[in-house]
């Protein structure tokens, strides 16, 4: 109790330096990027001084022309991107679950996707697969006799949905996993006395049980796809035209090719909130289906 | 105690030799932090620097190396922030008349002037081609050092026109180009009329894109900096290179830009590419090219005003203003854009691999004409020919050929070009895309206060 105590007592000190280092790291740049969301810096004009606009850049966001397909973008893109992986991955979870000779080995390889660099992998896609000349997909195609389609130009979004989706499944299927095997064997064997058949036991037993998971695994995989940067950078640029810039990829735009400081700060200020505001929404619908499958 | 003496001792000795050490590499040993694009001249400058520490022990180097677009963005941020990590930066004919203008770089002829001892003997600046040494001043001033030039031509396989029984002329049009694309193009065959880049980007599908605007006699802004992106000329430019890479182009071209056409034409997919002068070198290439011998090379097509319609480029270096070792930077700078240093890759891969398009004296130089004989006359004349001050059909306040010399053209450009890769996948029309460039232009120029 006295060693407590004594160790109670140097805690302010000793633990000073380190918290001060923590805000300086942490909150100064948030700051930072605040102030600097309200003046008109850009980095190529020192011709023309930063001066303080208030929140002019804000302004410029809402009223600019492709704000609205920017936002649409981001939604599409992260909706369409965690929907795909939970759906996807609950199934190869459930396979998973079952015990079947090689489990282990093809679960190594599940995973597989998830620990390739983002950039590797997209641009795995983009020329082995999804390149209209000698990409895989167009030639196993072209041989039937199809169409060679330039898929990265014509389904600019749907190819990086399918991209990121790939990558991300894993992850998705990981948390599922780890839910279904906790979940104990008597509960399924109680539902199969009672004679419910498998969709059954999926829809009372299974999924109410691993609502707690897909809610973490939802929210972890929203706040990620949320600032995917890799995978469009290498694939697309954003384009063709804007069809797939996202928030953060358009902050991107703006700090380094448009080199406006100022409004690529107020754009992250703007990516900060946004996100939080997808994040409530998510688990504040997850909450309420949740809610209604388990009560009585 | 003893113990203690002795340590002492045994400390007193070590310091006693190690400090003068140190204080004397602090004053003769110098680490230059150098910046290099990512491309196959800039991997052998890494290769031959080891004669270059070799003569200069003092000066050890030290290169980060990247891919063109994230050594656009790591200079540029690390320039403008006057960070000051870079001793020698590579900067193109775009950035250069701006930094210079903004003092971010020191004049390479007044560091030439301050520090004698430190320029490779013979380099003569006058021995620079003209075009490219313009290019790259402001004022009146060189800002940095070409390391190699490019304009842009037209590159054909024979083997194609002579099998269908055509006859390139020495300086084509944009209409015969496309009669030729239109007669060579065998899809079924894997066999595509014209490579042409498609790829986003103001230094991707822009560069040729705005030559043929130019020789078509359109115009980015007119005196007032009024955008004109929607006019008559810029229309039908637009709509002629969208037109005839969706006709006759090879596919996925929205996507490609000049590593992917190239490999087209490398691999005799493509009958026709327009593109940089230094893909020449290339092309006749045993190693990277299997039509070496069958390639022919004209002058870029023209189409109704004969200006700008060859782009002007350079990769060069220069010296920020915020490096500490510029006498030191100045040496390795003009080590390395220095005839020498030009007959040193000559000796060492073979003639035809030397960077071009820098100076005169590389092209009456025999062993350099006899390996490049099939492309250096061309070479020469388009980069001797291309005028970025003289590149539109009327007026303008602006200079380049491929680009638009203002800082703001970065951003909007490469808006512009994401709009004209949307029209090449055909996802969009050339007037909608225009007319939203028309709009992204204007706001850009209303933002930098160039109109109200």
């Amino acid at each position: 109790m006295s060693d407590m105590r004594n160790v109670r007592s140097a805690h302010p000190w000793m633990l000073r330096p380190a918290i001060i280092y923590l805000i300086v790291l942490t909150q100064a740049p948030v700051l930072l990027t605040l102030y600097y969301s309200t003046t008109n810096w850009n980095f190529l004009r020192p011709d023309r001084p930063a001066r303080f606009v208030g929140l002019q850049n804000y302004l410029d966001f809402f009223l600019a022309r492709d704000t609205g397909r920017i936002m649409l973008n981001t939604l599409v893109f992260s909706v369409a991107v965690v929907g795909l992986s939970l759906v996807f991955g609950m199934c190869l979870a459930l396979l998973l679950s079952r015990e079947f000779r090689g489990r282990n080995f093809a679960r190594t390889l599940m995973i597989t996707p998830f620990l390739i660099m983002p950039t590797v992998s997209a641009v795995m896609w983009k020329n082995m697969l999804f390149n209209p000349a000698f990409g895989l997909i167009s030639s196993t195609l072209a041989a039937l006799g199809g169409p060679r389609i330039d898929w990265i130009n014509q389904y600019s979004m749907a190819s990086i949905v399918v991209i990121v989706t790939w990558e991300w499944t894993p992850f998705m299927m990981l948390i599922l996993l780890s839910g279904l095997q906790s979940l104990q064997k008597d509960h399924l064997e109680a539902a199969q006395i009672d004679g419910a058949g498998p969709l059954a036991t999926f829809r009372s037993v299974i999924l109410p049980h691993l609502s707690r998971y897909i809610e973490i695994g939802v929210l972890l995989e929203t706040l990620f796809v949320l600032n995917i940067f890799g995978e469009i950078f290498t694939t697309t640029t954003g384009g063709p035209a804007n069809y797939t810039t996202t928030l953060t990829f358009n902050i991107y735009l703006e700090a380094f090719k448009r080199w406006n400081v100022g409004r690529a700060s107020a754009y992250a200020v703007f990516a900060v909130i946004f996100a939080n505001v997808i994040t409530l929404l998510f688990l504040r619908v997850m909450r309420r289906q949740g809610g209604n499958g388990v009560a009585p | 105690m003893r113990k203690k003496l002795f340590l002492l001792v045994v400390l007193a000795v070590v310091a006693g030799v190690t400090v003068p050490a140190m204080m004397a590499a602090a004053q003769e040993n110098v680490t230059l932090t150098v910046t290099v694009v990512n491309n196959p001249d800039q991997r052998r400058l890494l290769q031959l620097s080891d004669s270059f520490q070799a003569a200069h022990p003092n000066i050890k180097l030290s290169f980060v190396m990247l891919p063109e677009n994230e050594l656009r963005d790591r200079v540029t941020t690390d320039i403008t922030t006057k960070a000051g990590s870079f001793d020698i930066v590579q900067i193109g004919t775009y950035e250069t008349p701006i930094f210079g203008k903004n003092g971010w770089l020191a004049a390479i002829d007044d560091l030439m002037a301050q520090y004698p001892d430190n320029v490779q003997p013979n380099y003569n600046v006058d021995d620079l081609i003209k075009g490219i040494r313009l290019g790259l001043s402001y004022d009146g001033k060189l800002y940095a050092a070409p390391f190699y030039g490019e304009s842009s031509m037209l590159f054909y396989n024979k083997k194609m026109f002579a099998a269908a029984g055509l006859k390139m002329p020495s300086d084509p049009t944009w209409d015969q180009v496309r009669e030729f694309a239109r007669k060579l193009h065998k899809p079924a065959k894997k066999q595509y009329g014209i490579a042409l880049r498609g790829l986003p980007g103001w230094g991707e599908v822009m560069a040729p894109l705005d030559t043929v605007i130019n020789t078509w006699g359109g115009k980015w802004f007119d005196e007032n900096w009024q955008p004109q992106l929607t006019s008559q000329e810029f229309t039908d430019a637009v709509s002629f290179y969208v037109k005839l890479i969706q006709d006759y182009g090879v596919p996925g071209a929205a996507n490609n830009g000049f590593s992917e056409s190239l490999t087209m034409l490398a691999q005799g997919q493509a009958a026709m590419w327009v593109d940089a002068t230094v893909a020449a070198g290339f092309l006749e290439d045993p190693k990277q090219s299997k039509v070496v011998g069958n390639v022919g090379f004209v002058m870029a097509p023209y189409e109704k005003v004969k200006k700008g319609y060859h782009w002007l480029w350079s990769w060069a270096y220069a010296i920020p203003t915020t490096s500490q070792h510029q006498a030191e930077a100045l040496q390795f700078l003009t080590w390395c854009t220095s005839k020498d240093y030009i007959d040193l890759v000559g000796k060492t891969y073979g003639w035809a691999t030397v960077p071009p398009g820098t100076r005169y004296s590389t092209y009456k130089n025999d062993n350099y004409i006899k390996a490049a004989k099939a492309f250096a006359d061309v070479t020469l004349k388009s980069i001797e020919s291309a005028d970025p001050t003289d590149a539109t059909r009327d007026k303008v306040p602006y200079t380049g050929v491929q680009f638009v010399g203002i800082p703001e053209f970065q951003g909007f450009g490469t808006d512009v070009s994401k709009q004209i890769s949307a029209a090449i996948a055909g996802t969009k029309s050339v007037e909608q895309a225009l007319s939203e460039s028309q709009d992204i232009v204007t706001r850009a120029m209303t933002d930098a206060g160039y109109i109200k």
